[in-house]
């Protein structure tokens, strides 16, 4: 195993002298930023390699008018509120699912499937389930629609916050930050829909796509295969998490989202509006969806005053370079939601005591 | 979010599934892989499998697993 990793670091080394320049890699995927500064790999590497923490966490990169949304859906009396647990500090104008009151229609689930049984077991109240997460997350979703309609299950409904991450790769290439070099893909997201599907990244922007697990041994396995494709100018997409990834991914998973929903335009926090980067509920499932039952409209509502998450998701900036990180921001007391999840780029920063200024 | 554990099936009745991991064990559905059989290693993201994984993987993650947890018990843990 040290081999392997004293193998990789001399690769990684090797290709930031040569390059002569910074290196960018950006990891997608809030799992590889908490590994990432879990396992010290950060302390490994020379100091010509940059590594960016993108719009990988699905809390993170949930526009502020979702929030916003849910919490005025909470305040309906005939309303339960089924999410996974992440969603409920997050702060939107007027406070969080956890601090409103009254706070006992809002129920925390670990999986979809609680969501529909909370709907069988309530039958005089609409159950809205907040349905957010990537590719990973939208086929458990997907298939309790189709449950939905297929047990006629009436008062449940889903609020779609999916999201895809091609293109907010591309997006980031495209304006945002085109200072990125290359791109550590995400581990489970990549499960689903194959690491083929990075091609048109390389393609388009030739820049280095490579899927890695969450090991750190992987990880900087994923990392060393970036820098050599980078030095020898090449651009490739490519797994090293051969155990779970495939080129072609999860078909059956796949085909499960593409009976429920289409690619639609959408916000996500940092970002603004992308081309074809959230997953809506096609017209057959329209009424499970909470956007039309409730008649609600998608418009970007401003940030919370202060709070850069947005260019932190960018990696424009680090979180210490926000003025509020560590002071009014705080795990316990989350101004953004990228301190809020676990996953946040924020939230790693301050727990793994990065806190220097220069990391 | 994405995060996904490895887990044995050790009951299996149409696409419902109850998995073992690292000694606990819940529920899962199996909805998503097409063969999927008893004693198979699989992927569980947000109780659904997601892809079937081979020994060496699963206990690989249950490691890491098993070391975040020993984190997690210091001091200055975050929840949520």
């Amino acid at each position: 195993m040290l081999d392997r990793i004293y193998k990789a670091q001399n690769l990684i080394s090797e290709a930031c002298k040569k390059q002569g320049r910074a290196i960018n890699i950006m990891e997608v995927c809030g799992t590889h930023t908490v590994a990432i500064f879990r396992s010290g790999i950060r302390a490994t590497l020379p100091e010509g390699l940059n590594l960016l923490s993108g719009p990988g966490c699905p809390v993170c990169v949930t526009d502020q008018s979702y929030i916003d949304t849910v919490l005025e859906l909470a305040d309906k009396s005939d309303v339960l509120i089924a999410t996974y647990g992440d969603m409920i500090r997050v702060p939107g104008h007027g406070g969080s699912l956890e601090t409103r009151q009254p706070a006992n229609n809002v129920k925390v689930v670990f999986s979809s499937q609680d969501a529909i049984q909370i709907a069988k077991d309530n039958s005089d109240k609409t159950v809205i389930f907040l349905a957010v997460g990537f590719e990973t997350t939208a086929p458990a979703t997907g298939v309790i629609v189709m449950q939905a309609a297929r047990e006629k299950i009436e008062n449940f409904c889903i609020l779609s916050g999916h999201k895809l991450v091609v293109p907010a790769m591309r997006a980031l290439l495209s304006g945002k930050n085109d200072k990125i070099d290359a791109f550590l893909c995400p581990g489970h997201v990549s499960v689903i829909i194959g690491y083929g599907a990075y091609e048109e990244i390389v393609r388009d922007f030739k820049r280095p796509c490579v899927v890695a697990g969450f090991e750190p041994i992987q990880i900087i396995e994923g990392l060393a295969e970036i820098c050599h494709q980078l030095v020898e100018g090449a651009a490739e997409t490519k797994s090293i998490y051969k155990a779970a990834v495939t080129e072609k991914g999860n078909l059956k998973a796949q085909q499960i989202i593409s009976e429920c929903f289409e690619a639609a335009d959408g916000y996500w926090r940092g970002l603004g509006k992308i081309d074809k980067s959230t997953l809506k509920l096609k017209d057959k499932y329209s009424r499970f969806d909470a956007y039309q039952r409730y008649n609600i409209t998608e418009t970007p509502h401003a940030e919370l005053e202060g709070c850069r998450c947005g260019e932190v998701l960018c990696g424009l900036i680090r979180p210490p370079e926000c003025s509020l990180f560590g002071k009014k921001c705080t795990p316990q007391s989350p101004v953004g939601p990228c301190m809020v999840s676990s996953e946040g780029t924020c939230a790693a920063y301050y727990k793994y005591g990065t806190r220097r200024k220069k990391s | 979010m994405c995060l996904a554990i490895p887990a044995r099936i050790i009951e299996l009745t149409g696409d419902n599934a109850v998995v073992d991991a690292m000694g606990n064990h819940f529920k899962a559905k199996t909805t998503l892989l097409k063969d999927v059989k008893l004693g198979d290693l699989v992927l569980v993201h947000a109780g659904f499998a997601i892809t079937i994984v081979d020994e060496e993987e699963a206990r690989e993650t249950w490691e890491l697993i098993a070391e975040i947890n020993d984190y997690n018990k210091t001091p200055n843990k975050i929840s949520g």
